[in-house]
């Protein structure tokens, strides 16, 4: 007998079993791809093979084929990377600091969003690398490595090298992540295909499991290990964005120097991840049809958290402005005076409406409980957060402090390649997630079926 | 906005009454008092026991001509890029003349300043790595690619640079220049670069100078390979260096002379002789040497990088000072 709460918001509608939940969400795991996976799929290596000759191109040729100059030395580089990560933000928000405080709603988007964060992370630190002038040698020159240099070592001192640490921290613990919670998953896939039959299939399986068996045992390293690795993502959620921010932080130039960058990089983090999730999520509960799994419930409070990251990202912006104008320092005042007024107004002006006007319409209630509403303003959301980077990033520098250098930037299309090869790989790699593993956490929607689903026979 | 922290300049009749006239003292705010931007500092600063090189350059005596730029790009085997790419904002000069018109709108118009005067005055600036002691460049390379010397120059590996572009960014002056092709033997830039693109035109280049790589990052080394060349010469006729054993490519150029490059530590060179400079009494060896000279300034002094060039004030003959 199933037991609903009258205080808790249903989480698993549809009256579904335990059963069910196996047989939802193996069912495209075990199925033949569809028409529509091959196409999406198709879209995806063109994008990725169109990118993959940009950066053939910038390689071969040199960082001269973007267009970035004298003065503008990073644009869409780092812009596209700090806009990855952000996005790579949601994926461990949602798995550790929900887990942590046991916010139950989490485990039916954990396992994409987790995926999500993983293939966000890859697309930034793509940038990162091919943004070298000489990337056969910066990628592991960057490395703290033993060499035959003499004395040679990396800078300690730099913020490009505490990203190197940041993000490749980042990406082991979520990935490790991730694939603990696949585990069980997977056995459960490896179960039924021997049941059916399919034996490539459950030896593949079983090999992904790690000839996960089930037992107690199991289930408790299994369920203090989650534990662990929550523990330990946990400060990198706040820490990954904070390092980043630290590139420009850190900085002498106007418009970088800011101290309050850390919170609020980390707040722009989480808006824009969530905002990608919601992306997706939306389209793979229609596709898989898992509407009972991903509920309106959810989208709903994913929608709270974007009000409330989009308002701390609006109170930053303001904050900038207001000691911009009452620290009283000319080069700083210039600096904000000249995002919101000079060549590049549009895109500070992109970024406010998308950023901060356009998320207060989640106050309405029919509004964030609307599905295409979501949408559409999850798509703003990620367009202007990637304003954002661009604003923080090249109107601070196109016009700095002498004005004999000061410049624009005008992308070349080797710039937007650079951009479509992330996602290229990121849409690869989703839709290959989607198909071949279980893209929601069975194992987790199991536990919570009999207590916060609605009432089944 | 004022342009106060990069160009000082001022008019004879106001010079006479006062030297420092022009003169734009920048300071900043402790919780209790006001002070010299310099004296706060989160880092040790240096050292320097034998040399510490710097410049002048009087902001009076400049004409513009350009002569020194020719000069450092002939010494330093700047790569010429092409119209293209010049128009792209990519010319690779390691020095420049900076040229600021007069304008007829008020202070506080920012927008109104982007456009000159009729008949505008006008102030050349020549500007060149500034070798700052608490230099930004430095401490943002991830590989060190770009670190100081102990003679006081802010100096580039290339051998060592992976192209981040992250030292060109944190530079306040603007002075580092990326290569973004490799402008040698290759055959786009064959009709702009000669020099670097066939046989006969390798001849100019000079041998004391590395041609630098695709994706390197490059700038004004203070004729680095002059000075060690002038310390070997010493060495050989077993002497201590003296003061114009050094001179820059820049300096040797200019018609005007308003390029006075020096040691610091020399207390009879003729660059510590017009910068009146003194050596700090607590630490005679350390960057903070005092400057004497009430023409002297650093450019954008107030953000504290301790830049090793100084410029000499603008004075104008005439009675008025235009807006």
């Amino acid at each position: 007998m199933q037991v609903t709460s009258s205080l808790r918001e249903t989480l698993v509608t549809g009256g579904k079993t335990v059963a069910d939940v196996s047989n939802d969400i193996s069912r495209q795991v075990e199925a033949k791809p569809t028409k529509l996976w091959w196409g999406a799929f198709g879209v995806s290596l063109a994008l990725l093979t169109y990118g993959a000759y940009c950066c053939w191109m910038l390689v071969w040729n040199g960082i001269g084929v973007w267009g970035l100059n004298k003065t503008v030395g990073w644009a869409w580089d780092i812009t596209n990377f700090v806009w990855w990560v952000g996005i790579g933000h949601a994926g461990t928000l949602i798995s550790a600091i929900l887990l942590l405080f046991r916010q139950r709603w989490r485990m039916s988007i954990n396992r994409a969003a987790e995926a999500m964060t993983i293939f966000a992370v890859i697309c930034a630190a793509s940038f990162p690398a091919f943004h070298m002038g000489r990337l056969w040698l910066g990628f592991y020159w960057a490395l703290p490595l033993p060499n035959a240099f003499g004395s040679l070592w990396v800078n300690f001192n730099s913020p490009l090298l505490w990203d190197v640490f940041a993000i490749s921290t980042y990406f082991s613990v979520s990935l490790v992540f991730w694939y603990l919670g696949l585990i069980p998953d997977f056995a459960v896939i490896r179960d039924r295909a021997v049941k059916t039959g399919h034996m490539t299939r459950a030896k593949i399986y079983n090999a992904l499991s790690f000839g996960c068996d089930g037992a107690a045992k199991t289930w408790m390293r299994y369920e203090s290990v989650a534990l662990i690795l929550a523990g330990l993502s946990t400060p990198l959620v706040l820490s990954v964005h904070t390092i980043v921010s630290f590139d420009f932080a850190t900085s002498v130039i106007p418009g970088w120097h800011t101290t309050i960058f850390p919170p609020y990089f980390v707040a722009g983090a989480i808006f824009s991840g969530f905002a990608m999730v919601l992306t997706l999520l939306l389209v793979t509960r229609k596709v898989f049809k898992l509407e009972d799994y991903i509920t309106i419930y959810h989208v709903e409070l994913m929608n709270i958290i974007i009000i409330i990251t989009g308002s701390i990202v609006g109170v930053a912006y303001i904050t900038e402005f207001f000691i911009a104008w009452y620290g009283q320092v000319d080069a700083e005042y210039y600096a904000f005076y000249n995002r919101a007024t000079g060549p590049y107004w549009w895109a500070y002006w992109s970024m406010m409406t998308c950023n901060v006007i356009s998320p207060q319409l989640f106050w309405f209630r029919k509004i964030r409980t609307n599905l295409m509403a979501t949408f559409i303003l999850a798509a703003i959301v990620n367009i202007g957060m990637w304003f954002e980077r661009f604003v923080i990033i090249v109107t601070s520098i196109h016009r700095d402090y002498l004005p004999s250098s000061w410049t624009m930037f005008h992308p070349t299309m080797y710039d937007i390649g650079q951009y479509i090869f992330t996602f290229g790989i990121f849409f690869t790699a989703f839709f290959l997630f989607a198909k071949f593993f279980p893209v929601i956490n069975m194992a987790e929607v199991k536990s919570i079926i009999k207590s916060t689903s609605e009432k089944k026979k | 906005m004022g342009r106060t922290s990069v160009i000082q300049e001022s008019v004879l009749s106001k010079y006479q009454e006062n030297q420092k006239a022009g003169r734009y003292e920048p300071h900043v705010s402790k919780w209790d008092e006001k002070v010299e931007p310099g004296t706060l500092s989160l880092w040790k600063g240096h050292d320097y026991k034998d040399h510490h090189w710097a410049m002048a350059i009087d902001l009076n005596s400049c004409t513009g001509c350009g002569a020194c730029v020719v000069a450092c790009n002939v010494e330093n085997n700047v790569a010429l890029v092409g119209k293209d790419e010049v128009i792209r904002r990519r010319e690779m000069h390691w020095l420049r003349i900076d040229r600021y018109y007069s304008s007829d709108a008020s202070v506080d118009d920012l927008v109104g300043l982007e456009t000159a005067s009729e008949n505008p005055e006008v102030v050349f600036q020549p500007m060149l790595c500034q070798h700052c002691n608490n230099a930004p460049c430095e401490t943002v390379c991830p590989v060190a690619a770009t670190t100081h010397s102990s003679e006081g120059l802010n100096q580039m590996t290339y051998n060592r640079c992976i192209g981040t572009r992250y030292c060109a960014n944190n530079c306040p002056y603007k002075v580092r220049r990326f290569n973004w092709f490799k402008y040698h033997d290759n055959q786009k830039f064959y009709e702009v670069n000669p020099a670097m693109n066939t046989d006969l035109g390798r001849m100019v280049l000079n041998p004391d100078v590395t041609v630098r790589s695709r994706g390197v990052m490059e700038k004004c080394s203070f004729c680095v390979q002059r000075i060690q060349s002038a310390k070997l010469t010493a060495k050989k006729e077993k002497r201590t260096m003296q003061d114009g054993d050094v001179i820059t490519a820049c300096q040797a150029s200019c018609t005007t002379g308003a390029i006075t490059f020096g040691d610091l530590n020399d207390p009879q060179s003729k660059l510590t002789r017009l910068l009146q400079a003194e050596p700090n009494p607590d630490r005679p060896y350390g960057i903070d040497k005092k400057i004497g000279n009430p023409r002297a300034y650093t450019v954008l002094e107030e953000i504290g990088v301790k830049p090793n060039i100084f410029y000499l004030t603008k004075i104008r003959n005439k009675a008025e000072a235009k807006a």
